[in-house]
């Protein structure tokens, strides 16, 4: 392969930088936790600070080279997926946590942190950051803002928005902008830190993230409910939202997930049940006792078959971190697993899960879901063989039917994972021309030449954003 | 570009490489994508070139055959991965048509190769014979004569820095300690097992191999040792010498009559991890793959096999704990016995179950120590970084004894404590095989009673 021509100019322009060309070193970046989507990038770099960033944008801007801005890679919507002959800008070497305020309660990061290594900073300064993505232990802060990551504890606690109180952002001009301060009150202008939080790198670089941290809750209680039927798992789950208890955490698997969990990570699933809820009270400990009693008395009242508590914090972490798995675990299955990120608002679970089941069986396809539940954020899965055109012909038409059932219920086709690649093609429909000609609006005019990201939420009407995907088999 | 048909990743069944759904949650384990953050140096960015191969997107180059060299083999990445993939499989197919294709053939490297893996390590008297004379190069003066006058100075750099690595020769091998046959003590016969020496552990670690017999004896295993035992070929499959690797299998398999035997004993995590899976290995020879099933069936490691049975817990101190009733004591855990076999609780309840053991647990306990095979000698770099690393995290357990179940992980948690503890030998804490402990345990409740 032959490297462009771009890339000597490139290397000159930040010295010292690692800039990778080779076809060994390149595969590797073609793809991020999506099924199915791949590219070829023209080089990968690691800038190592806000300036090498901004260097590299404006390189690309003036050279019209498009810039895919990557973390971990562990997306699920195809976000950092590159777009062909683009510059993979990847900020795993900015990984330094640059300030713990313990007065304020505040942690500034580069964007390249891990978020597990937030939580253990904060942690061991005896404070709590609570948004807990799956992929905790190895997404990056960056990722988890450009994505609005949410997690196991999103029913209390929210998503990382929540925790965003500022942001350094290198814009598609190379200039770059704080948005926000530690200040708890703050309307001074627009709030456009907002805008960046959740934009898939689109519209910039994330280059330095000020998180707010909370007390460590005092006590924490896991429970795990079992059922015989998803439809009484789900009403339990309303039931308890009704009731006015708040769970930091309330997840759900069916038989299938759970099968595949403790395959994975044996940690006592019990995997005859058809359904298992996962249950986390946290807090002062006797609202701790106290709810985690009502809870048990709810799940008990709604036909669960047994209601067990975690004996030790060892097992509740095991039982979480076995959740975390989840989607990955599900691959067991079969070749490939294709996840989805329906979500409703929580009184329509039920109704939801019961479509997504009958919907598998008119068109034949096999889907096992978990899910947010808390949250209303379900994860149905396709568990399928990219190879098999047929299958996946049916699988896509399922698919329609569970967003547009979604839709109706006044639900998003993503509750946390972006609309990235996956999920393009749905977003008109859920937004409606007005709305979408908005957020093409702002791009246009943070980035005229459509080369942060292009092609990723929508499609712009310019030359650079048709950069191919291809759908390999 | 069209994938090659002869290429050892095309033949493979595809399902293994489609597996991995690059989720990227083994990247935090992997010490090679910890030391660089480069996905090429993971376990899903190494899986993604495999599968390049697979799909004609990537020959076979020389970068590729050095990235499947960097990666030490540890199998975190298999612990780590959800999805159930089968890294051990990729990884070895990787390194076999890596030696197919010939991207890293150099002269000296292929007469080293040959010699080694199918020379030396295919004859299990020539190994002897070649330990008797380390033995007495250590011994006899030369070593420390040549290293004062500076004959080293000629040796190549890598070969100079590797020669204070050799591990000391025993004066006695596996089979000057161990009778064929043995029968407890106590005439009960509750088990009848194999106990397998290996090649390293034969000639540097008998003492484990003795210590194996007796802590089986003592819980009622009949025990067969035979005196002279093939390699079991992990260390060709682990390099890529697929074919000798199942030569030295069937002849394990020749040498033995497992019907006989209700458990084959191996004592030394790299080797059990490889005998585990003869069955695998076998599967597609008639003559063999029964049998070899057989074999993996009953195959056990010592710590396993011992909990399995309810091993008799020791009531006395080993005598080297020299009266501490809390001796501080961690496990450091060998890659293919707790990756690679799964085998990570019973080694601990062993060690906590000797009286005098105040368990420490370490951090970063199943990382890889570096040595991995030949990893130390193959890439010095690595192995030096992660070495140092484990010894930092041994040595803040404040530990006296480490524990650890694989000769290489033995000699480099021993050379690691040696090179750092120079100025202070009294830093440097024992390292010991958990089965030896167990061994001393019991022999010290034999001279207790008197
Ligand atoms: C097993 C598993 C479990 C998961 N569980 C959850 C979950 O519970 N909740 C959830 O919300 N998500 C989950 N995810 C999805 C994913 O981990 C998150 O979206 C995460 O935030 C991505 O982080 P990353 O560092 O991998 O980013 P990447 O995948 O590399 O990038 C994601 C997007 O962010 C952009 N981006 C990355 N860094 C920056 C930056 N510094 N500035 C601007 N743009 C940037 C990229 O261009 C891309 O569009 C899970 C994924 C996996 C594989
Ligand atoms: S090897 Fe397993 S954990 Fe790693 S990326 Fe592949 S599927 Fe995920
Ligand atoms: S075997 Fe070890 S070094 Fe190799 S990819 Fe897996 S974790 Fe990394």
């Amino acid at each position: 392969m032959q490297a462009p021509d771009f890339i000597p100019a490139l290397r000159s322009a930040v010295p010292g930088v690692t800039l990778l060309t080779s076809r060994e070193d390149l595969l590797p970046y073609g793809f991020d936790g999506t099924a199915t989507l791949k590219g070829k990038p023209a080089c990968a770099i690691f800038p190592r600070n806000t300036r090498e960033v901004s260097t590299i944008i404006q390189f690309a801007r003036e050279h019209r080279i498009p810039v895919v801005t990557r973390g971990s890679g562990t997306g699920l919507s195809g976000g950092s997926v590159p777009v062909d002959r683009c510059i993979v800008l990847c900020l795993v070497d900015m990984n330094r946590i640059l300030e713990l305020d313990t007065k304020n309660l505040t942690l500034m990061a580069e964007p390249g942190v891990l978020t597990q290594r937030i939580f253990d900073a904060a942690d061991a300064a005896g404070l709590f950051y609570p948004p807990d993505p799956g992929s905790m232990k190895i997404s990056t802060i960056g990722g988890n803002v450009a994505e609005n990551a949410g997690g196991l504890r999103g029913l209390k606690y929210g998503v990382t928005r929540n925790y965003v109180m500022g942001l350094e952002v290198v814009l598609p001009d190379g200039s770059v902008v704080w948005l926000g301060n530690k200040c708890v009150k703050d309307v001074a202008g627009y709030n456009l830190r907002d805008l960046f939080i959740g934009s898939e790198g689109t519209l910039g670089v994330v280059t330095k993230v000020l998180l707010k941290l909370l007390p460590k809750p005092a006590a924490r209680q896991t429970l795990l409910a079992t059922y015989a039927s998803m439809d009484a798992a789900a009403e339990t789950v309303s039931a308890i939202i009704a009731e006015k208890i708040i769970p930091c955490t309330l997840e759900f698997l069916d038989q299938r997930t759970l099968r595949c969990v403790e395959a994975h990570a044996s940690v006592g699933l019990p995997v005859e049940a058809e359904a298992l809820l996962l249950i986390e009270t946290d807090g002062h400990p006797d609202a701790v006792a106290d709810e985690a009693a009502r809870i048990e008395a709810i799940c008990s009242r709604h036909h669960a078959i047994a209601v067990r508590r975690a004996a030790t914090t060892e097992e509740a972490v095991r039982l979480a971190t076995a959740r975390r798995s989840a989607f990955s675990a599900l691959a067991r299955m079969r070749p490939t697993t294709i996840l989805e990120d329906a979500t409703v608002p929580r009184s329509e679970l039920a109704n939801m899960i019961r479509f997504i089941n009958e919907a598998a069986k008119r068109h034949n396809v096999t889907v096992a879901t978990f899910g947010h539940f808390g949250d209303g954020n379900l994860h149905p899965t396709f568990l399928t063989d990219e190879r098999d055109a047929d299958e996946m012909h049916r699988v896509e038409l399922a698919m329609r039917e569970i967003f547009d059932h979604t839709f109706s219920l006044g639900g998003t086709i993503t509750g946390e994972h972006g609309v990235g690649l996956a999920k393009k093609a749905f977003l008109p429909q859920q937004l409606g021309d007005a709305s979408l000609n908005l957020l093409k609006a702002i791009k246009r005019t943070l980035d005229p030449h459509g080369l942060m990201n292009p092609g990723k939420i929508f499609d712009l009407e310019t030359p650079a954003a048709t950069g191919t995907q291809s759908h390999d088999a | 570009m069209t994938p090659d048909p002869q290429s050892k990743l095309v033949k493979l069944d595809y399902a293994v490489l489609q597996q991995c759904i690059h989720c990227g949650m083994c990247l935090p384990t992997c010490p090679t994508y910890n030391e660089t953050g480069r996905e090429r140096n993971s376990p899903r960015g190494r899986i993604s070139l495999m599968r390049a191969i697979a799909d004609g997107e990537l020959d076979v180059t020389r970068e590729f055959g050095e990235e499947m060299s960097y990666c030490l083999g540890c199998l975190a990445c298999v612990t780590a991965c959800p999805a159930g993939v089968d890294y051990a499989t990729l990884i070895e197919t990787s390194r076999a048509e890596v030696e197919r294709t010939g991207v890293l053939d150099k002269p000296g490297r292929n007469f080293i190769r040959w010699f080694f893996f199918r020379v030396v390590f295919t004859r299990p008297r020539m190994l002897r014979g070649l330990g008797r004379l380390l033995r007495f190069w250590q011994r006899s003066g030369a070593q420390a004569w040549s290293r004062k006058v500076g004959l080293m100075r000629l040796l190549p750099r890598r070969l100079r820095e590797l020669e204070p690595q050799t591990p000391v020769m025993c004066a006695k091998f596996s089979n000057a300690l161990i009778a064929p046959v043995e029968k407890p003590a106590s005439g009960e016969i509750r088990y009848r097992v194999l106990v397998l020496t290996g090649c390293v552990q034969d000639l540097a670690f008998s003492d484990v191999n003795r210590a194996t017999v007796d802590v089986l004896l003592a819980n009622g295993c009949e025990v067969l040792t035979p005196p002279t035992q093939s390699c079991c070929g992990s260390l060709q499959i682990h390099n890529g010498d697929d074919d000798t690797s199942r030569l030295l299998a069937r002849r394990q398999l020749d040498e033995v009559d497992l019907s006989r035997i209700d458990a084959i004993i191996s004592n030394a995590g790299g080797c059990g991890s490889h005998l585990r899976h003869y069955g695998k290995l076998l599967k597609d020879e008639p003559k063999y793959a029964e049998r070899a099933a057989e074999w993996t069936r009953k195959l056990r490691d010592i710590h396993e096999w011992l909990v399995e049975i309810d091993y008799r817990k020791p009531r006395a101190a080993p005598e080297s704990f020299g009266g501490n009733v809390a001796t501080p004591l961690t496990y450091q855990e060998s890659c293919h016995l707790c990756h690679g076999q799964k085998v990570t609780r019973q080694p601990r309840e062993i060690l906590k179950s000797i009286p005098g053991v105040a368990y420490k647990e370490c951090a970063e306990a199943s990382w890889c120590c570096g040595a991995a095979g030949i990893y130390s000698m193959t890439q010095p770099t690595t192995s030096a970084w992660l070495q140092e690393r484990k010894i930092g995290h041994l040595g803040a357990t404040g530990a006296r004894v480490v524990a650890s179940a694989n000769p290489g992980c033995h000699l480099q948690i021993q050379n690691g404590f040696r090179t750092r503890a120079s100025a202070d030998p009294l830093a440097e804490p024992r390292v010991v095989h958990p089965i030896v402990l167990l061994a001393e345990a019991y022999a010290a409740e034999k001279k207790n009673s008197g």
